[in-house]
């Protein structure tokens, strides 16, 4: 059974005459790493909030269709329920962190769940480690730079042991080494955890060579949904106005003048290897 | 034309900001300053209007001392557009938030509303006159503030982190903008580390790291110079990274625009067949 | 030189800041009680000089010093208010009486600035903040004084920035008659209100995706426990009032220039 199931999810804010996004049916399975992106307004923001109630719980609205989460329907839950199950990182460094020192806001969540102190020393410890944050555990957060105070945000919500983490543009206000360092932080809990991430984000040249799937989002409906190689190279994806790695660009522009490439590249690394191949193979 | 001259600033709580800077920027420049955050940038960009008055040093804009003037006179040729939107809204409609600084710049009734008119116009936000700001979205926001900003036509236009959040198609947007803006005469500064952006536009760079200037040249250059992007905590952009990976196929490393990297490589394709 | 730097918390390990908070607290409300209790100007002076082994063994004197001139001001007011009252009103015996007892209220505002001020010096917000949690007071409230404690440096930022913006754009905070300048910090208001106003909603969103509100009975990272040195400060404290209490009743109290004519 896949992790997120949504079937027909329509959403209209309480001030809203149009939804903000309608018809959307996905499903994500266990362990996967999902891109979601697309253009300002196409609703990426609001179907996030889904994933944890926060949508419809907190923002009120009409919801129709029907969205289940680790086995539970998100209308019939609490929000605190199911953000033990599935954590949301937002954009802000500054506005999700509220404890004076960095130990206490990674302990916040869990302190909110009434877990035992043990257990919260624990997973606060392991948390702090995972993320690389140990040396900063008794920092306030507003002595530290935006990169650091988002992988606070992230080992806060690392440490409630959620299957699923979504990050809602975490690395908007981060230059872009800290934003690749996340990236990469995102990846390994991925990988060597296995949480299932869902990542909405537009540096899709710094994330994508990352992402099992991309879904693209336009005007509230989602266009595009798969292989990240396949969506990049896709006509639609080229029409919206997206910001397509500039290595796939590249291929698209050579296969315009008849130089093919082997496979579609979506990282500099790839794009270099498949030009060499290109160039040596053509003196072939 | 804008002088700084070995500029100290150091923070009433002591931190040293800006530790001997020196650059000079003639009129009709585009300037993309870049850094790490922390690295000195929005605080050197704060003494160019004298927000801040240098601790050693001075800042001579067309010759004018910034100790000798205020910041409402400095304001009228440098005009500064921070980077949240939401740090200087407090108006009832769009119009009257553009407007603001006329007012304070002592124009007639008459001339302000020309200048609004204007400036809403070139920013695509006739529609939205009478509407309140708060009510907006993110990137027609942005757009408001620089209207107000430009409302005014400062000879000098700095904009502060003007990619903050905003999708691939809204910047391409505010790319051209900001060329045009450029084009028509005006000094435009953007202080960013958004590369991609910067290599697409390829103004002159000015590097900043640790408070001093550490580059100061040409975007193709400096943004494919590996020691000097880790330096200022950016990476290198993507069409560099293709490059120096193909560094031994004898290929130029100081490429940023994918225009002239396809331009490139398709020659030499063509060469190899 | 602000009479509030000697409030701000310093990050310092003395054997003061280690001290539980509900027992600092009352140690400063003792002091508070024994220097409403006399009017004479001896025991208050012995009373200032019996709190400055604190300031010291928790490192904390540059701030003191710091406070100490900073309410030299309102010290002086409040010496001559009381002359003056003195004077004009009754109770004025003599002038060695009438020195001595202004003086005597004026050293009773310092003594409770400076008992505050070490309270304040050597307690961090989130020490005080799990003070308040123990104490029986609603999550909800400790929980609105921490952040809030939190983000006062943040707020002071925006602040400066909004300053800053409006400035560029014109706004000359200084000109103009009162009424007017009180107009122009509208620009300035308005921003940081609205800005605040987002803030909270962000916030919340946050809380509640962590959880907030699962269970009432939360459980907490740290917890306070009573030491040795508490237990020390204690005994002190009660056994200073008792002291004091006794001197009180019992023991007429001469006056100081007196003593110190011999």
């Amino acid at each position: 059974m896949a992790i997120i199931e949504a079937r027909n999810l329509t959403y209209t804010y309480p001030i809203g005459s149009k939804p903000a996004f309608e018809d959307v049916t996905l499903n994500i399975e266990k362990g996967e790493f999902v891109i979601l992106t697309g253009p300002s307004g196409c609703g990426k923001t609001s179907l996030c909030r889904c994933f944890n109630g926060l949508i419809p719980h907190f923002y009120g609205g009409r919801l129709e269709g029907e969205i289940e989460v680790a086995g539970m329907r998100v209308t019939d839950r609490q929000i605190h329920e199911l953000a033990q199950h599935v954590g949301l990182v937002f954009q802000s460094p500054e506005n999700q962190l509220f404890a004076l020192s960095v130990e206490k806001d990674v302990a916040f969540g869990l302190e909110n769940l009434a877990v035992p102190r043990e257990e919260i020393r624990k997973r606060v410890d392991w948390a702090l480690q995972t993320t690389g944050i140990w040396d900063l555990r008794e920092r306030a957060p507003y002595e530290l730079s935006g990169g650091q105070q988002q992988r606070v945000a992230i080992a806060s919500i690392l440490a409630m042991h959620p299957e699923v983490i979504v990050l809602d543009e975490p690395t908007s206000f981060l230059d872009p080494l800290g934003a690749q360092k996340i990236f990469g932080a995102i990846n390994e809990l991925n990988e060597k955890i296995g949480i299932t991430i869902i990542l909405v984000e537009h540096r899709l040249d710094l994330a994508s060579r990352y992402a099992d799937r991309i879904i693209i989002m336009n005007k509230g409906r989602i266009v595009l949904d798969g292989e990240p190689r396949k969506i990049f190279d896709s006509e639609e994806a080229r029409l919206m106005g997206i910001g397509i790695p500039k290595a796939t660009r590249l291929l698209q522009i050579f296969r315009d003048y008849g130089v093919n490439l082997t496979e579609v590249p979506i990282t500099s690394e790839e794009a270099a290897l498949m030009i060499k191949e290109a160039l040596t193979h053509d003196r072939g | 034309m804008i002088e700084v001259k070995d500029v100290y600033y150091a923070y009433p709580n002591g931190v040293q900001a800006v530790k001997g800077v020196s650059v000079a920027v003639n009129d009709g420049e585009f300037i993309a300053l870049m850094g790490q955050n922390g690295a000195g940038k929005t605080t050197l960009v704060k003494h160019l209007n004298g927000l801040l008055k240098p601790s050693q040093g001075q800042v001579l804009i067309d010759g004018v001392s910034t100790k000798d003037a205020s910041v409402a006179t400095l304001a009228r040729k440098v005009g500064l557009v921070f980077q949240n939107p939401d740090h200087q809204f407090f108006c009832e409609t769009v119009e009257k938030e553009v407007s603001f600084a006329l007012k304070n710049f002592g124009f007639d009734e008459g001339s302000t509303k020309k200048r609004v008119d204007w400036a809403l116009n070139l920013l695509d936000l006739t529609q939205y006159s009478e509407v309140s700001p708060f009510m907006l979205s993110g990137g027609e926001r942005k757009r408001v503030a620089l209207a107000s900003i430009l409302a005014w036509d400062p000879k000098i236009v700095i904009l502060d982190e003007p990619t903050i959040g905003q999708d691939h198609a809204q910047k391409e947007k505010l790319l051209q903008f900001i060329v045009q803006l450029n084009a028509q005469g005006k000094t435009v500064i953007i202080v960013t580390h958004d590369i991609e952006f910067v290599a697409e536009c390829k103004p002159r760079i000015i590097l900043m790291a640790d408070g001093r200037i550490v580059a100061d040249g040409e975007t193709s250059k400096i943004l494919t110079d590996p020691e000097l992007v880790n330096q200022a905590s950016l990476v290198l952009p993507e069409v560099a990274r293709i490059f120096a990976s193909l560094a031994d196929l004898g290929l130029p490393r100081d490429v940023v625009d994918i225009y002239e990297a396809s331009k490139i490589l398709l020659e030499r394709a063509e060469k190899t067949r | 030189m602000s009479m509030f730097d000697g409030f701000r918390f310093r990050r310092v390990y003395s054997p003061i800041h280690q001290l539980d908070p509900r027992v600092k607290f009352l140690y400063v409300c003792i002091i508070f009680t024994i220097a409403v209790l006399f009017n004479q100007l001896l025991p208050l002076l012995v009373l200032f000089i019996v709190q400055i082994p604190f300031v010291v063994v928790a490192r904390v004197q540059k701030e003191w010093i710091r406070s100490m001139r900073g309410s030299a001001l309102f010290a002086a007011f409040i010496f001559v208010t009381n002359w003056l009252s003195f004077y004009f009103y009754g109770g004025y015996e003599s002038l060695q009486w009438l020195f001595e007892r202004s003086l005597a209220m004026t050293l009773r505002f310092i003594v409770l600035i400076e008992s505050f001020s070490i309270f304040f010096l050597t307690t961090s917000p989130d020490h005080l903040g799990l003070a308040l949690e123990q104490s029986g007071i609603p999550y909800e409230f400790c929980f609105a004084f921490t952040t809030a404690i939190r983000f006062v440096p943040v707020l002071a930022e925006e602040a400066q920035t909004i300053m800053d913006a409006q400035k560029s754009r014109g706004l000359e905070l200084e000109k103009g008659n009162f009424i007017n300048r009180i107009r122009n910090y509208v620009p300035i208001l308005i921003p940081l209100i609205v800005s605040s106003i987002r803030r909270s909603l962000e916030l919340a969103e946050a809380m509640e995706s962590r959880a907030w509100g699962a269970i009432t009975k939360r459980t907490n990272l740290y917890v306070l426990e009573m030491k040795r040195g508490d237990y020390y400060l204690i005994i002190t404290s009660v056994g200073m009032l008792v002291f004091a209490i006794y001197i009180w009743l019992y023991v007429p109290i001469p006056f100081l220039t007196k003593i110190l004519s011999f």
